[in-house]
């Protein structure tokens, strides 16, 4: 009797045969296991393993700890609040961006600087110009309005800055959605009779809904995993990734923390698998179809300009929370002295700002074409090659995304502190620059991968087996045909991954040692401070960084990105 | 050039797990086939027939389950398909869309290492070959799908293989081009010597353009032969069907004289040739091609006009006989009496058009 046994077996004598496709597997599965699986795996260990026998005092211990309970309930609070927030808000622009006229070219400007702000907003942002916007020394509430006892910190504040920062993801989601609507569904419903209510009700929504739902778990997991905002805006409203972050700094109680870990990362998985294998797919099944034809916009007055106005004010309002930032920087005093000057930025430099920006720009400048081409090397691997480990090397990719970083942070503290499993084994790595590098490829890897994985799958596969059949091995193959055929994705990757580097902090605050200084984690100590003039002097610069990348890959991907080209063919 | 080589599979079996169920399914059974150097074969069969596995089962990018597959007398199973000595033609042509037309076609050159100018001489011959001399700076978007085709064809043919593979080349284009395209691909083959596997669903290709057709169903070699083989001694009721159209007229064989013999259709004596193997007293069919018969107001078979339609070339009857629909097409109708719907009438034709077929 035949089996299936023998073909696999084939399938694996000929990958065997090709040493750059074995080389590459064997690197991603050390890589992966050792930077994301083994430093989970510790915090488990940790958590229920101590002095040679297993038990759950540490858990009993922190589940009887106030503060932990508190930070518990406080972070599912903040999640579902935001994450409502956020959801409303995206379907709304989205809503208006897919099926309502605009006329003004203004608004629609609005909404795409409003689409491009999550890639290019560094944490913090949001919150230090919301201090200085509503704080007790806020322009708004102290100055315009005359109130002295504004309090910004807390609940309200954290998801009033976690929603402006998260709503765009939503947004960016849901047009997509839309967008894949055939329009003849809902002209359909239109013509036996249904109102335009009735047609959102009935057809639209329900067609959306796992979209939705999709939305809402990625906002809640973004939320629950945020920690620089409940750090700056949280006054003392605890969440998890802060109480583990003071858990290690302040009380230095790293199983406590390894423990607490444990429970954050359950969150965040258990969000993520429901998201990835459950709602994902719910999404895919109702929306397959392609939309045959253009649109017919909105055009009922009633109905567009209130909810212009709405989103146009939402836009406004977010854009001037950037404004806010150079400005902070460049008056004397905030709150005081609203006179210009550059005398923040003079402090900045004089106080070892040249070596924040070098630290910083080197170690992201290092990470980004390395997670780049990994993470086209893992989705090329995934969409088109057949081998053992493909579904461990996928899913361990897609899984950092749900890992939050103070939880890897943690890991890393436990797992490389004194060496692998205590052995001193690759001890050396912790506390250096290295360690960081990794942390930041970890952290991106799976956006890039993403990206990756749909760009490949955009690609007939024949093109690449002609290359095959032809006589070129998997590596030629892959830099001579699916490389440059993923230009802009990797690009793009190479430029995400930059700007996730240098703006990263959550995972690197605990790991970063004084031979390093890191903008974010500057801007997070003067924040602390309350020196906001050299925090924002920072950011603006930042930002200014970043913006200059983002810039920098939309020319290449114009004047040199092949890819649209062959987009517009299919 | 290298000499073309033949090609041999030993039972060659492939094996799918159906997605839906989990259970295994046989998408290739027990294949035994030999092409011979030089000949152009094609792998007929509707689709799901394991036609396009076998294909990629020769080219290197599915494994067997069970056999061995020889390219000359070489056993290639454990081979890549960069390591096998074929090229292969696709469906949506997979060019590189990031080359134009002249690094498309050197792309095999220049992993077998050549000088460029040994490169430049053999792609620019073979883009004459294929008529495209002149476009070599052309990018592939700035071409038509059958000069799209044909880059794919040069790039193929122009790293001399010892098999060239089809995979359905020509299903993307429009019905003329397909034709007109069909012709080049023989005249170029014929040309060059070189050994053809061509897949494809589509009967006329496949008569236009073999030595030899494969027909398959479900994973099963159902009739291998030339095309008039099996066009006029189809093997059974799905060959007979599959390729051109048939009429299955059921009945008895009540005599036979060598391949001759009398069938009894509906109580009439009808004379046969084709006869085969079949004995007398045997339920049989009478396999008929709506061409090869004729209405008349005398002839073999009463029948009842159900469909009469004037299509030109040709004028289309549907005419009972019995519970039995039969398809005519009375060619050349001008000058001939049609029938009408509801009217009676005789099926007339010669005995050495039919064919019989075990019931």
């Amino acid at each position: 009797m035949a089996s299936k046994s023998r073909s696999a077996q084939l399938d694996r004598k000929k990958l065997f045969s090709d040493p750059v496709t074995v080389g590459m597997i064997v690197i991603l599965l050390i890589f992966l296991t050792l930077f994301i699986c083994y430093p989970l795996f510790v915090l488990l260990i940790d958590s229920v393993y101590t002095e040679g026998s297993v038990t759950l005092d540490v858990f009993r211990r922190v589940l009887n700890m106030q503060r932990f309970r508190t930070a518990f309930g406080n972070t599912v609070v903040l999640g579902f609040l935001t994450s409502i927030l956020s959801t409303l808000i995206g379907l709304l622009f989205a809503y208006v961006d897919v099926y309502v006229k605009v006329r003004s070219k203004v608004v629609g400007r609005l909404f795409q600087v409003v689409s491009l702000l999550p890639v290019v907003s560094p944490p913090f942002v949001l919150s230090l110009s919301t201090i200085m916007l509503f704080g007790r020394s806020g322009i708004i509430t102290r100055s315009l309005l005359h109130i002295y006892d504004s309090n910004v910190y807390g609940l309200k504040g954290i998801v009033v800055v976690q929603t402006l920062t998260f709503f765009p993801v939503c947004y960016m989601m849901l047009k997509g959605l839309l967008k894949n609507i055939d329009p003849s569904l809902e002209e359909a419903a239109r013509d036996i009779g249904a109102s335009r209510m009735k047609v959102f009700s009935t057809v639209t929504l329900p067609l959306l809904l796992p979209g939705l739902g999709n939305a809402f778990l990625v906002t809640f997991i973004e939320s629950v995993a945020d920690f620089a905002n409940p750090m700056l805006i949280g006054g003392d409203y605890d969440t998890l990734a802060t109480t583990i972050y003071l858990q290690v700094t302040g009380s230095y109680d790293s199983t406590g923390a390894a423990a607490m870990s444990v429970v954050l990362l359950s969150l965040t998985l258990i969000l993520f698998f429901v998201q990835k294998y459950y709602l994902e797919k719910k999404t895919a099944a109702t929306l397959t179809g392609k939309a045959s034809r253009a649109r017919m916009l909105i055009e009922d007055k009633s109905v567009t300009i209130p909810l212009t106005i709405f989103c146009s004010l939402v836009a406004a309002f977010v854009i001037l929370m950037y404004i806010m930032i150079p400005f902070g920087a460049l008056f004397k005093l905030w709150g005081r002295d609203y006179s210009l000057s550059l005398k923040w930025f003079e402090y900045l430099f004089k106080y070892s700002g040249f070596k924040a920006f070098k630290d910083s720009f080197i170690l992201s400048i290092i990470a980004a074409p390395i997670t780049a081409l990994l993470s086209m090397v893992i989705s090329y691997l995934v969409v088109k090659k057949k081998f053992k480990s493909k579904g461990f090397i996928e899913f361990i990719s897609m899984l950092a995304m749900a890992v939050p970083g103070t939880v890897l942070g943690i890991g890393y503290i436990r797992g490389y502190a004194n060496g692998i499993f205590h052995t001193g084994i690759l001890s050396g790595l912790y506390g250096t620059g290295l360690i960081l590098i990794i942390v930041f490829i970890i952290r991106s890897l799976p956006v890039g991968t993403r990206s990756g994985i749909s760009a490949l799958r955009q690609i007939d596969k024949s093109i690449e087996e002609s290359a095959y059949n032809l006589g070129a091995g998997s590596g030629k193959v892959f830099m001579t045909v699916t490389l440059p055929l993923i230009k802009d994705s990797f690009f793009s990757g190479l430029v995400t991954s930059f700007v996730r580097s240098i703006t990263a902090i959550s995972a690197i605050i605990l790991l970063v040692t004084p031979q390093f200084l890191l903008i974010t984690c500057q801007i997070n100590e003067f924040a602390e401070k309350g020196y906001y003039g050299v925090a924002c002097a920072y950011a603006t610069i930042l930002i200014l960084i970043v913006y200059f990348s983002v810039l920098l890959m939309n020319l290449f991907i114009r004047f040199f990105g092949t890819s649209r080209k062959i987009k517009e063919e299919n | 050039m290298s000499e073309s080589k033949g090609i041999r599979l030993e039972h060659i079996s492939k094996i799918y797990q159906d997605p839906k169920t989990g259970k295994d399914f046989k998408a290739v059974d027990d294949t035994n086939l030999v092409i011979e150097p030089g000949s152009f074969v094609t792998l007929l069969g509707p689709s799901g027939c394991g036609k396009t596995t076998t294909l990629r089962m020769i080219a290197g990018f599915e494994s067997p389950d069970e056999g061995e597959i020889y390219i000359g007398d070489e056993a290639v199973n454990e081979l890549t398909p960069n390591k096998r000595d074929t090229a292969m033609v696709f469906q949506s042509y997979a060019l590189f869309p990031h080359y134009n037309v002249f690094d498309n076609v050197a792309y095999g050159l220049k992993l077998r290492k050549m000088d460029a100018e040994t490169i430049r001489k053999k792609v620019m011959k073979i883009l004459d070959l294929v008529e495209l001399g002149g476009m070599e700076a052309r990018m592939t978007n700035q071409l038509s799908g059958g000069q799209q085709q044909r880059v794919a064809l040069a790039r193929a043919l122009v790293v001399e293989p010892s098999v060239l593979l089809f995979d359905e080349p020509l299903s993307n284009l429009d019905a003329k081009l397909r034709v007109s395209m069909r012709t080049e691909i023989r005249n170029i083959q014929q040309r060059v010597g070189i050994t053809a596997v061509y897949v494809t669903h589509d009967q006329s290709e496949a008569m236009a353009l073999s030595d030899q057709i494969i027909i398959m169903n479900k994973g099963v070699v159902a009739q291998i032969g030339t095309p008039q083989e099996i066009y006029y001694h189809p093997k059974d009721a799905f060959v007979a069907n599959f390729i051109g159209e048939a009429n299955f007229l059921k009945g008895k064989l009540e005599s036979k004289d060598g391949d001759k013999g009398v069938m009894r259709i509906y109580d009439q004596n009808v004379a046969v040739e084709n006869v085969g193997e079949l004995a007398k007293g045997d339920e049989c069919m009478l396999v008929l091609r709506p061409e090869s018969a004729v209405l008349d107001t005398a002839g073999q078979l009463p029948c009842q006009v159900t469909m009469s339609c004037f299509m030109g070339s040709y004028q289309h009857y549907h005419v009972k006989v019995g519970d039995f629909i039969v398809q005519i097409m009375d060619f050349n109708p001008k000058h001939k009496r049609i029938f009408c719907v509801g009217e009676s009438a005789f099926i007339k034709f010669d005995a050495c058009d039919s064919h019989i077929l075990k019931a």
